[in-house]
């Protein structure tokens, strides 16, 4: 890959499904993969919240000289501190994961920093293939295993897929001596948050699948077929404008806009 | 006459350039790591440990055992009295004769030395070590005719000159071999190195059958300064006396001939890993090496040295991963060689240094670290096998007299079978038991053997504090893994939690409760033949051969033996993380180990281990049944009506 490339992971806290304990999350793990993929030693991996995080070592032992800490207390927005630190440094790609295995989870992390960055958002990453000529090739995970090549200008934020390559193996030794570099950052409380009232959720009840299927390969091809979309429509030949009317009353017939 | 100074001055050259040799070799081993060894309590034990330790061992081959008492101990003989006799220049013809008897001796041991050479198994090396009995044969029968004269039977002078010459090449010629070739580098070294090794021993405490585990703890520091390397990326990373032990094998090969790993094909031989471990700190290449090789490894690509990184060059990380920890090159090894503690010394380098445990091994570590198992089960589920067994929790009861240690095995259906049953014997023996429940932690074991001590010692730690909130005089397991980390392995983090506490195996336990009558047992009936598999980490690494025969002749069962049994037995494949890493191979060892059991003719094989019980359950059918000590007990238990 070329090494002039910029690459800024973002990473949190994970949460073990199972024992409910912190550990590397598994989308950030891959943000981070993708990212010393695309930049090796040369990526920057960066974290909000308290420097003494233990799970900040895991992100550190996949090979990480380094370590960038915004310090700021855990009832503090991400968000402005981020956009701070992300401003002004020239940087080509930031990576986050699609949503935190724990917090607010809400997933809509990527989105703001592009927002307020004023950045395109490629939502959904399984790969980065080539960084040349101030764009990226891009392939975007659908459903289904399938992809979708895309490719997009520089500089830009993508959330990465579980489909993306594994975080690779953490190694202690490594891990233990990485340099934590604590940036002392103007940190804001998250004041909406700290009305919430948080409670634990109760799982969904899970439809009932009725497989109609009677053969192997029709099993098969239920698994893997593309979904097939009912309602929509693929508008190819019209002006913008067109295209662009459409997608505004299917907002307005969704009750999206109003 | 002329050349009468010859003899002696040829023997007074080669021992000094021996003593250069030994100077130099040891400064090849103080390259390691600074060890604490009490050095004269070493050397004071040594003649012990050989006679009664490592012969133990040699003994288990008599030819080999009986030739080398005649020719190593009439060498040693010989060459003290040589130097009386032909180089201080001593008269007494009594010292002469005595130096003709041990010469008599050493000859007739070198004649059987001779005789294995003629047609050695494929264990042996070959190379140098095919030249050694002929120059056994040469020592001896120079050293006698050149004696002849000081004892009398000759006249001085016989021969004249011409026989002192040819001697003389003769002597230079088998001197340079015991002589020289014992501290440069020769097949002899093993003498050398073999002696001080006993001395200085790694594991001193398994003279005289203490038991304890080969694994030091890794030193994580104090937390402030922080290590540049865990684990043994070097050679030099090895303690000093690690290396000497490497130095000390003569290349026997009986370690090669009973390691499961390299029966099934797999890229590793203990031989050869012990010579590459000497090729790597003295430096060079593995050109020379004349054993087998690691199977479908070709000889002669390997290099290393002092200070270069053993898997990037010397031996290949496969080689290292495909180890069982079974020991069983340990307990055969002559030379008392501690080959699992260099293995795991190296996987902990390559596991917490470079992140490179193999297959599934990084998920499990992972597991383990955020789950405390192996599998990444939630820990609020432990105990819900035990859900009808209304077993008491320490939790509760504070206190009890046994302490079930349950083991991963929890979330295991197969294994729960196991554990249920032993829950029936107990309580058909009224015993007070307590479990830790969803308190316990997975033991450590297979953490440590996959190379993360971090992980292992933290697991055992917080074992350790949950042990010391409450009281009980035994603990119990099923599991001979956790079994070996609790009584060996615990007892290295300075905790007071397990002082006075007896831990056992279920298997021994058992045995005692139906000694004391605790409960009855019907004869097994039907005739069926019954074999019985020693789990490395009950058998070799604690010694418990018995209990579980006695339990099975408590049933009326005559075990049928394999005839790889007690320390023999061969390994099922299920330790040290091998099924973790899984490196592949031409057999499995399991399916090797099955075939054992079919060769007895035996339809039922009992073990004393869920994983051994996993592994051979894994084994295709038609093959004999697969079932735990405490499962066919509890089958044959009556219970009584009130
Ligand atoms: S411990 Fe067992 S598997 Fe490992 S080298 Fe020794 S004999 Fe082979
Ligand atoms: S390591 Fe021990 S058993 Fe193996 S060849 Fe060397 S001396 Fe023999
Ligand atoms: S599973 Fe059984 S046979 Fe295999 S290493 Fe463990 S104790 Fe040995």
């Amino acid at each position: 890959m070329q090494p002039s490339v910029k690459v800024v992971s973002l990473v949190s806290v994970g949460r073990h499904p199972q024992s409910g304990r912190s550990r590397r999350a598994e989308q950030d793990g891959r943000a981070v993969e993708l990212g010393l993929k695309l930049a090796s030693a040369e990526l920057t991996v960066v974290h909000a919240g308290n420097a003494q995080e233990q799970v900040l070592r895991q992100y550190a032992g996949m090979g990480l000289l380094s370590l960038t800490v915004l310090e700021q207390e855990s009832d503090c927005d991400a968000v402005p501190v981020l956009v701070s630190f992300l401003q002004d440094k020239r940087i080509d790609v930031v990576l986050t994961g699609v949503r935190a295995e724990s917090g607010e989870s809400s997933g809509m992390l990527p989105y703001l920093l592009a927002e307020k960055l004023g950045w395109p958002l490629v939502p959904r990453v399984a790969d980065i293939i080539s960084i040349q000529g101030g764009a990226a090739e891009v392939l975007l995970a659908l459903p289904r295993g399938q992809r979708r090549a895309v490719t997009v200008k520089l500089p830009f934020i993508a959330s990465v897929d579980n489909a993306a390559q594994e975080a690779r193996q953490t190694a202690f030794g490594p891990g233990l001596r990485a340099d934590v570099k604590v940036l002392n950052v103007d940190s804001v409380v998250d004041e909406a948050a700290s009305q919430w009232q948080i409670s634990a959720a109760k799982p969904r009840p899970k439809r009932i699948k009725v497989v109609k299927a009677k053969t192997a390969a029709d099993r098969m091809k239920a698994a893997t077929a593309k979904p097939m979309g009912s309602g929509g429509k693929v508008m190819k030949d019209e002006t913008a404008a067109e295209k662009a009317q459409a997608i505004f009353d299917l907002l307005l017939e969704e009750k999206v806009v109003r | 006459m002329i050349l009468d100074w010859l003899p002696p001055t040829l023997i007074g050259f080669l021992l000094v350039l021996a003593g250069i040799g030994a100077v130099r070799r040891m400064n090849l081993w103080r390259a390691g790591q600074a060890e604490k060894v009490d050095i004269l309590a070493g050397l004071l034990a040594m003649p012990k440990r050989y006679l009664h330790d490592l012969h133990h061992v040699v003994e288990r081959d008599k030819y080999m055992s009986r030739t080398h008492v005649a020719t190593g101990g009439g060498f040693v003989l010989a060459m003290v009295l040589v130097l009386f006799v032909h180089l201080f220049g001593v008269k007494s013809e009594i010292l002469a004769w005595a130096l003709l008897a041990a010469l008599v001796l050493m000859f007739c041991g070198a004649l059987f030395v001779y005789k294995r050479r003629m047609n050695p198994p494929s264990r042996l090396s070959k190379g140098p070590w095919m030249r050694l009995p002929k120059s056994l044969l040469t020592f001896s029968i120079t050293f006698f005719v050149l004696t002849l004269p000081a004892a009398g039977i000759l006249p001085e002078g016989t021969g004249g000159w011409i026989l002192t010459l040819v001697l003389s090449v003769l002597i230079l010629m088998s001197l340079s071999e015991m002589l020289f070739g014992m501290t440069w580098g020769g097949p002899m070294k093993h003498a050398f190195a073999g002696a001080l090794h006993l001395a200085f021993h790694r594991r001193s405490e398994r003279f005289g059958g203490g038991r304890s585990t080969g694994l030091k703890p890794v030193d994580f520091g104090d937390g402030v300064t922080i290590k540049e390397v865990h684990g043994v990326a070097k050679p030099t990373d090895f303690k000093w006396n690690q290396l000497l032990g490497f130095d000390a094998c003569v290349q026997c090969g009986r370690c090669e001939a009973v390691c499961p790993a390299f029966a099934a094909g797999q890229p590793l031989n203990p031989k050869k890993l012990i010579q590459d471990m000497v090729v790597g700190f003295a430096g060079g290449t593995d050109e020379k090496y004349a054993g087998s090789p690691y199977p479908g490894v070709e000889v002669g690509n390997a290099k290393g040295a002092p200070d270069q990184i053993i898997t990037n060059g010397l031996i290949s990380s496969d080689t290292l991963w495909s180890c069982t920890t079974c020991r069983a090159c340990v307990e055969e090894c002559p030379m008392m060689i501690e080959h699992v503690d260099a293995i795991v010394d190296m996987r902990r380098f390559l596991t917490l240094e470079k992140g490179e445990t193999p297959n599934k091994g990084a998920q499990v570590l992972e597991n383990i670290i955020a789950t405390d198992n192996p599998n990444g089960y939630s820990p609020a589920s432990r105990t819900h096998w035990a859900a009808d067994q209304n077993l008491n929790v320490m939790k509760d009861v504070k206190q009890a007299d046994v302490l079930f240690w349950v083991s991963d095995g929890a979330f295991d259906m197969r294994s729960q079978r196991i554990l249920r049953s032993f829950v029936k014997l107990m309580k058909a023996a009224n015993v007070d038991v307590a479990i830790l429940g969803d308190e316990e932690l997975d033991s450590g074991d297979v953490a440590r053997r996959l190379g993360d001590d971090a992980a292992f010692q933290s697991l055992a730690k917080r074992n350790l504090a949950t042990l010391s909130k409450y009281s009980f005089k035994t603990i119990v397991t099923t599991d001979p893994h956790a079994f070996h980390c609790l009584k060996n392995e615990y007892g290295d983090f300075g905790s007071d939690a397990l002082k006075g506490v007896e831990v056992l195996h279920h298997t021994t336990f058992l045995n005692r409760l139906i000694k004391e009558g605790r409960f009855n047992l019907s004869p097994l009936q039907g005739g069926s033949k019954v074999t019985y598999h020693d789990p490395c980490y009950l058998g070799r690494y604690n010694g418990e051969y018995e209990a579980p025969r006695e339990l099975l002749a408590s049933l009326g069962i005559e075990v049928a033996e394999m005839e790889r049994s007690r320390y023999r037995s061969r390994c099922c494949g299920g330790g040290g993380g091998a099924p973790i890493t899984d490196i592949p191979g031409e057999r499995r060892i399991a399916d090797m180990r099955m075939e054992d059991v079919i060769s007895t003719g035996a339809d039922m094989v009992a073990v004393g281990c869920q994983q051994c019980t996993a592994m051979l359950e894994g084994v295709v059918e038609p093959r004999p049944v697969v079932k735990d000590i405490a499962e066919i007990l509890a089958g044959q238990l009556i219970e009584e009506t009130h």
